[in-house]
């Protein structure tokens, strides 16, 4: 493996009494699509604003493309592109002109930005709206728009916090197959996300985080394996009969996860666990048979449902 | 189970006749908000009146009004008073309009109920008038303290004012639902400044050749710093009728207007 | 792969101009208001001179001070323009740049640092404040209020004001993560009594002791007896003037170091 682009050892960040991010390390290759997957407030987007040399930790170690951000932010920050939660464009220029003005903090003379711009406005699937102003486009176009901005300056790596919250399906996909290209192009991505397909279609690694702790690291597939069962079998008795059904047929799967709605059958054999579960009389009102996804491993890792 | 009344929506849909649910939106809203702003227009017309009633008035002493003297606090007091209903009411109706119109989307969420465009439109410029009227009463208050009411009619100012805010809102609602951007609202602001600084609202207009006088008569402010100066000091004559009319008919073409735009915007 | 040299040498770039970059963006997006601004900064000149220094100079026939009412406004009008700028620069772009659209933080994405940011604002500023008090010299020039040679000091001192008023303005705008009224505030009961009671259009001394105290306060103030000294030779001992030229640049210094500080913290925590 080649020198990492990113090397975290137990970095740490604490504001007054609460600890963000609670000693995080880890390593992410160059063309490496690494992902930060976790609930709201797990601590990714401090970890990504250290990582973007626009925070500085409070102890360990951050060495980003050799460098540390603590003293070389701007250095570090010239290699990087940033697309943050919000989108902030700027709303009193065009779109073209958004992607003109960030270029040139990199110190691109006006004839590059110029160029580059262009190139990403067909990139990004926005050329036809070059000189759009921002304000009125879809979440998808001011994402994309996004982006195309933190890709003026060619950046080694890309720091994507959670790239897809707020989309339709069809603006996610359409940003999902943009951000696989560059993938394949060898940019390094690191991600934000608390979506579990997102993780899924994106990471080629990731680590699961919960209140500033890494709960487990890997790739999507090795988490399910190591944290799951093949499939899931999930059924439904009513708010008020779940808990009280769960011990009767807990003893047909490998594990069992009671929620308020419903009841998670950990198994290998999902349909004739669901057929055994009929033999013996407890018919659910509706059950579903499925494949076991990130959204298992979360739980289990932290006894929690994800989406909140 | 008794019949669900639904409210008969007159003038072709635009107007449900609730234009108090406006008005109690409002003032919740005004309620909750940061109250020295909501008192701080009050105060606009209080600096301006220390400032130049005092610090320029010991210079300049008295001003005539039709051969009678009077203190130069005494003329700009009125004058003042005019130009905060007609600010007031301006900002109400533009800037809070089109904020509520193009980014608020508080108009989309009402009309979504059964009120109709004339009832927000009708709402909103009696909260503006509401507000205008509590100014100048506070603003009489002040001016009375400093002396500066010469005559027993200045009570009659209270409802000028609401009559000439009403006709600067009007007509300030139906330029606002023709704007579309920041830009275009700017230039309300580049019209009402020589409009304030000329309207004899410091000086009389005497000091004008008579084509710039005929100008300065024609425009709205002229009117009501007249209007309002004649009752404040007592000075005035029949042409306070003619000051009177220009505001009715002023109000009477802005609620029209207003109101073709709002159906052409929202019914359209 | 890229060695550490080679990434902290493509940075140098910024590293030197950086503040400029930052700069280019505002008046890139001033574009969009031109001409509005056009307008206004050959508007407001015309309409106040003619207002204030051809018809209200006939109620004060006399003049003030030894010169006529507008020779005695004019200056003061100018330092007041300087001031009405630094007001529009300093508060809703910073308040924008931090809350609207965030755009600060994009800016600090990239190898922009937090005092860039400032020095942009501030460069910004200055420009502004440059080309309106130079139109408005002309006009006053036009107008026969001020003598043509004062054009160089005119311009140094009103900027010096501005940036008097707009540090300060940008590192207390910065503070606020929510605008509940602050600006508006700001806007009545700062700008527009600073502007009433710095002896723009009388002397102090024609206010009552208990109102001069915003004057002896207030940069405008500061700035306009300057401008006067240097316009038509206004009677003052030389350390009142040191004094003058001293405060505003304490306004500016002390503001400055607070708006970084300010922005260090806004985009770094």
């Amino acid at each position: 493996m080649s020198t990492p682009v990113i090397v975290a050892n137990n970095v740490r960040k604490v504001f007054g009494d609460f600890v963000a991010v609670d000693d995080i390390s880890f390593e992410v290759a160059p063309g490496e699509s690494f992902g930060l997957l976790g609930p709201n407030g797990a601590g990714k987007s401090t970890t990504m604003k250290m990582v973007g040399a626009v925070s500085t930790r409070t102890s360990g170690e951050l060495n980003i493309l050799g460098l540390d951000p603590n003293t070389d932010g701007p250095a570090i920050r010239s290699r990087l592109g940033v697309v943050p939660q919000d989108d902030n464009l700027d709303n009193e220029l065009r779109v073209r002109e958004n992607l003109l003005a960030y270029g040139r903090f990199f110190g691109m003379s006006h004839k590059e930005v110029a160029t580059r711009a262009d190139e990403l406005l067909e990139f990004a699937q926005l050329a036809d709206r070059h000189d759009a102003r921002v304000e009125p486009l879809s979440g998808g176009m001011k994402r994309r728009l996004t982006i195309a901005r933190a890709l003026m300056n060619n950046p080694k790596i890309l720091l994507l916090d959670e790239p897809t919250t707020g989309l339709d399906p069809q603006a996610r996909h359409i940003l999902w197959d943009r951000l696989f290209r560059l993938k394949e192009q060898g940019t390094t991505l690191l991600l934000t996300t608390h979506y579990m397909d997102e993780a899924e279609q994106l990471c080629d690694r990731l680590i699961v985080v919960d209140k500033g702790r890494i709960m487990a690291e890997g790739s999507p597939a090795d988490l399910i394996r190591t944290y799951s069962t093949r499939e899931v079998v999930e059924v439904r008795y009513g708010s008020d009969k779940n808990a009280e059904v769960a011990p009767l047929i807990s003893h047909l799967a490998d594990r069992t996860e009671v929620l308020p709605d419903r009841i998670l059958l950990y198994t290998d054999a999902g349909e004739a666990t669901l057929a055994r579960i009929s033999e013996l009389g407890h018919h659910p009102v509706t059950s579903l048979v499925r494949r076991s996804s990130l959204e298992d491993v979360f739980l289990r890792l932290t006894g929690r449902s994800l989406v909140e | 189970m008794s019949p669900i009344v639904v409210p008969r929506r007159r003038f072709g849909g635009l107007y449900a006749g609730n234009v108090r649910a406006v008005i109690e939106r409002g003032l919740r809203a005004t309620k909750s908000s940061n109250k020295w702003v909501v008192l701080s227009g009050f105060f606009e017309p209080v600096f301006y009146l220390l400032s130049l009633g005092i610090g320029l008035g010991s210079i300049i002493g008295s001003v005539q009004i039709n051969g009678v003297d009077v203190s130069y606090g005494a003329y700009i007091a009125p004058a003042l008073l005019a130009v905060s209903a007609m600010n007031g009411a301006i900002y109400d109706s533009t800037w809070n309009v089109f904020f509520k119109l193009n980014y608020g989307k508080i108009y989309q969420t009402m009309l979504t109920t059964s009120l109709g465009p004339v009832d927000v439109a009708l709402g909103e410029i009696s909260l503006a008038l509401l507000r205008g009227a509590v100014y100048a009463m506070g603003f009489l208050v002040v001016m009375q303290v400093m002396g500066l009411v010469l005559s027993p009619l200045a009570i009659l100012a209270i409802p000028a004012v609401i009559l000439i805010a009403a006709g600067f809102a009007s007509i300030g609602m139906a330029i606002t639902s023709f704007m579309k951007t920041f830009q275009q609202m700017d230039w309300i602001n580049l019209f009402l400044l020589p409009m304030f600084l000329f309207s004899a609202t410091f000086y009389p207009i005497t000091v004008y050749a008579a084509p710039i006088q005929g100008i300065v008569q024609a425009l709205p402010l002229w009117h009501a710093v007249e209007l309002i100066r004649g009752l404040t000091t007592g000075v005035f004559g029949w042409e306070i009728l003619g000051h009177i009319a220009y505001f009715v008919v002023m109000f009477a073409i802005g609620i029209v207007f207003t109101s073709r735009r709002l159906r052409a915007l929202f019914l359209g | 792969m890229t060695t550490v040299e080679q990434i902290r040498a493509g940075a140098a770039r910024t590293r030197r101009w950086g503040w400029w970059y930052v700069a280019e963006e505002r008046l890139r997006a001033m574009r969009g208001y031109s001409t509005s601004l056009i307008v206004t900064s050959f508007g407001n000149p015309l309409v106040y001179l003619f207002a204030l220094g051809v018809g209200l100079a006939t109620l004060v026939p006399a003049g003030i001070d030894g010169v006529t009412f507008l020779q005695f406004v004019a200056p003061a009008l100018m330092m007041s323009t300087a001031v009405t700028v630094a007001a529009e620069e300093s508060m809703y772009p910073v308040m924008m740049g931090f809350k609207w659209t965030k755009i600060f933080f994009g800016f600090h994405a990239t190898p922009i640092t937090p005092g860039q940011i400032v020095g942009g604002m501030v460069a910004t500023v200055v420009i502004r404040v440059m080309a309106t008090v130079a139109v408005f010299f002309g006009i006053t020039v036009a107008f026969g209020a001020t003598p043509v040679t004062t054009f160089v000091p005119m311009v140094v001192i009103a900027t010096l004001t501005c940036l008097a008023v707009a540090l300060p303005l940008i590192a207390y705008t910065a503070t606020l993560t929510n605008d509940t009224g602050q600006l508006a505030m700001i806007q009545r009961f700062v700008i527009m009594p600073m502007f009433l009671f710095s002896a723009t259009f009388f002397p102090l001394s024609q206010l009552p002791v208990y109102l001069q105290w915003i004057g002896w306060m207030s940069p405008l103030w500061h700035g306009s007896q300057t401008a006067r000294v240097l316009s038509y030779g206004m009677d003052e001992p030389l350390w009142t003037s040191i004094a003058h030229i001293v405060v505003l640049g304490a306004f500016a210094v002390v503001g400055a170091i607070v708006a970084h500080r300010v922005f260090v913290r806004r985009l770094t925590v």
